[in-house]
């Protein structure tokens, strides 16, 4: 999955711009810079070598580092080298490793949030099935669906943070501020991006519940005289939570579609804020760097999703 | 030759009677297509139908967008300095500039009537979303089909890129891809070619939901007796594929199809809101929501109209096609 996302990376960076008939060598300099520069430019960042070569050296320089050479002129990217912003000439790894944490905490927070408020909502909905609380409940689920992220974060910094003054939201955030001020900044990110996941979560819950209630083996647990709390959260919600968490592994890569576009609703310094500012700079490493920062992220929790599987469901081991 | 080996009322109502026995003597017992089904169920739930009616709405609002504006608007992109304030560059009166001559009210800093920005923004929202899915139909369709129909490595290599692909971090990949896509593409300029991109880009990233659903319904669709009757009759895989199957698969791809769009609106918002979608004069919601946030402290208005208007017409999308899910395929819970 990180190799075909590398790939498919490299190639729309390196190839596209080329094929379209953009030259690399002008993005990274400006138009007014010249022919001779230009030149120099393209041997230092290897962009006459081949494509196979090219993407080599660029793989390599993640665990290796890299040296840039045009004749005397020698630049040094340490160890895990992802290159040298065009704009700010910082190198990338320094932007990625700053933006990680914040976004880490945005999708976590918004995470545990989404998939306690959504579980539990579905729960009761499929337990209190046809009452004023289901309906009502699937109908605001069914707003949460319909409502873009970037509008209700918004509306909530709208009412919460200039209207009645209850949060403050902080204009950078660094791993050295302290946990409240993490707190006070995220604590509304999290229930905008929260709220419309939860919606779906709720919907799908209260489904499979409805489902797993009618099977025969809750009938038995009742019929044995086990608790009620303990039917439904040892027996029903158990073998629930299978489809739930194959949903989950298949929505990372919206949580992240949904950070980029919290960030830049809420303005925190993360990932996606790093890539849309990248991306309007047409800042190639940077981008380039953080897309696929953000694919081994993906890969990443899903492998720790395939893990958990075995976890909630016995009849999965690991092979 | 195909003829008695279609059977659509079967598929979706086991009860149905079936027409050919039953259209001679018995005259009472009526044979019900697929559609009429569909119908009469939808006709009964109220919810879904009110979401069609405002699709239909806005449709409409989309289509006749300069004839509206002409009547009730001023044009889209000019500019009304006179109706701000020359000090704040907020629009003067109450609830953003909202009057009788400006019914969305008027824009903060350039002073453009949001009324008419939102009705054209609905051209482009309902344009890309309706193609895009209609690229992903076409797509996911065809792979769905093929990898449902044939199994082995087919199967597998189709479906996993189809997990791939629905894995991937789509939103970041298609802001970057936009951004270095060039300004002049296929012999298209300005916003045609925008449009374009995000068409094929959005549908391409769709269509493994669509596939997926294909896929599954194929496996079982391919083992039924009327397949096995074409084939032992001779018919070759192209003719099971598109003339036998594909037939019974209509229904979950109009349904998947009506619940893409809502999805592929609010992806198109996105990315306007991001600066990846159209490119600034021409209106689009998700742009507008993007100069709104400079300015939504002072002027909340310019920020509820578009952001409302997504919000109407996503859950109008949605509703009805959860009415048609269910009157098309009485066994759906999700």
């Amino acid at each position: 999955m990180v190799l075909v996302v590398l790939l498919a990376t490299f190639t729309i960076f390196f190839m596209l711009p080329k094929w379209a008939g953009q030259d690399i060598a002008v993005l990274f300099a400006g138009k007014a810079t010249g022919a001779e520069q230009l030149a120099g430019i393209r041997v230092k960042l290897g962009l006459d070598d081949p494509v196979l070569v090219q993407f080599w050296d660029f793989v390599k320089g993640i665990p290796m580092g890299r040296d840039y050479v045009n004749g005397n002129d020698v630049t040094h990217c340490a160890a895990p080298c992802f290159g040298y912003s065009f704009r700010t000439e910082a190198p990338v790894w320094d932007t990625l490793k700053d933006a990680l944490p914040v976004t880490l905490a945005l999708a976590a927070g918004a995470c545990v949030l989404w998939l306690a408020a959504g579980v539990a909502t579905g729960v009761l909905s499929a337990l209190k099935r046809g009452t004023v609380w289901d309906r009502s409940a699937m109908t605001i689920a069914l707003g949460g669906v319909s409502l873009p992220v970037f509008f209700t974060g918004m509306v909530a910094m709208g009412v919460f943070v200039h209207s009645l003054g209850w949060v403050k939201i902080a204009d950078s955030l660094s791993t050295d501020d302290s946990i409240g001020t993490w707190l006070q900044t995220l604590i509304l990110p999290w229930i905008v991006l929260a709220f419309l996941n939860a919606a779906m979560y709720a919907r799908l819950t209260r489904a499979t519940m409805l489902e797993i209630l009618g099977e025969d083996y809750i009938r038995t647990a009742r019929a044995k005289g086990l608790g009620e709390p303990a039917v439904i959260t040892r027996h029903a919600l158990r073998s629930a939570m299978t489809p739930i968490l194959t949903v989950f592994g298949l929505d990372l890569g919206v949580l992240l579609g949904g950070a980029v576009l919290t960030e830049s609703t809420f303005n925190l310094p993360g990932l996606g804020l790093a890539a849309v500012q990248a991306i309007s700079n047409k800042d190639l490493p940077v981008i380039l760097g953080v897309t696929l920062f953000a694919a081994l992220a993906i890969a990443v929790a899903n492998l720790v999703v395939d893990l958990l599987y075995a976890v909630i469901d016995p009849r999965v081991r690991l092979g | 030759m195909t003829a008695p080996l279609h059977d659509t009322t079967a598929e979706a109502e086991p009860t149905a009677p079936v027409d050919a026995a039953a259209s001679e003597g018995v005259r009472k017992v009526e044979g019900r297509s697929l559609k009429q089904i569909a119908w009469n169920r939808l006709k009964r739930d109220k919810v879904a139908l009110g979401g069609g009616i405002v699709v239909v709405f806005l449709v409409l609002v989309a289509i006749f967008a300069p004839l509206i504006v002409s009547l009730l608007g001023h044009p889209p992109n000019e500019f009304h300095q006179d109706k701000l304030d020359p000090l704040t560059n907020l629009p003067t009166g109450s609830l953003g500039g909202v009057s009788g001559d400006y019914l969305f009210g008027v824009e903060p800093n350039k002073g453009r009537d949001v009324f008419s920005r939102v009705v054209y923004g609905a051209r482009i929202s309902l344009l890309v979303a309706f193609l895009a899915a209609i690229v992903a139909v076409a797509l996911g369709t065809l792979f769905g089909i093929i990898a449902g129909y044939f199994g082995g490595w087919i199967d597998a290599l189709i479906s996993r890129v189809m997990d791939v692909l629905l894995s991937f971090p789509q939103l970041l990949f298609i802001i970057s891809l936009v951004s270095v896509l060039p300004d002049d593409l296929l012999g298209l300029t300005g916003s045609g070619v925008r449009i374009a991109v995000l068409v094929l880009v959005i549908g391409f990233f769709g269509w493994p939901y669509i596939g997926r659903i294909v896929r599954g319904q194929t496996l079982s669709l391919r083992e039924r007796e009327y397949v096995e009757a074409a084939r032992s009759l001779g018919g070759g895989s192209r003719h099971i594929l598109f003339r036998e199957l594909l037939p019974n698969l209509v229904a979950p791809i109009v349904v998947y199809m009506t619940l893409m769009i809502p999805t592929n609106i609010l992806t198109e918002a996105a990315l306007s809101f991001l600066g990846a979608g159209v490119r600034p004069p021409t209106a689009s919601w998700g742009g507008m929501l993007r100069d709104a946030l400079e300015t939504y402290e002072h002027d909340p208005m310019f920020m509820v109209f578009p952001g409302v208007t997504i919000f109407i017409t996503v859950l109008a999308f949605n509703l009805f096609g959860d009415g048609l899910r269910d009157a098309l395929d009485p066994k759906g819970t999700r």
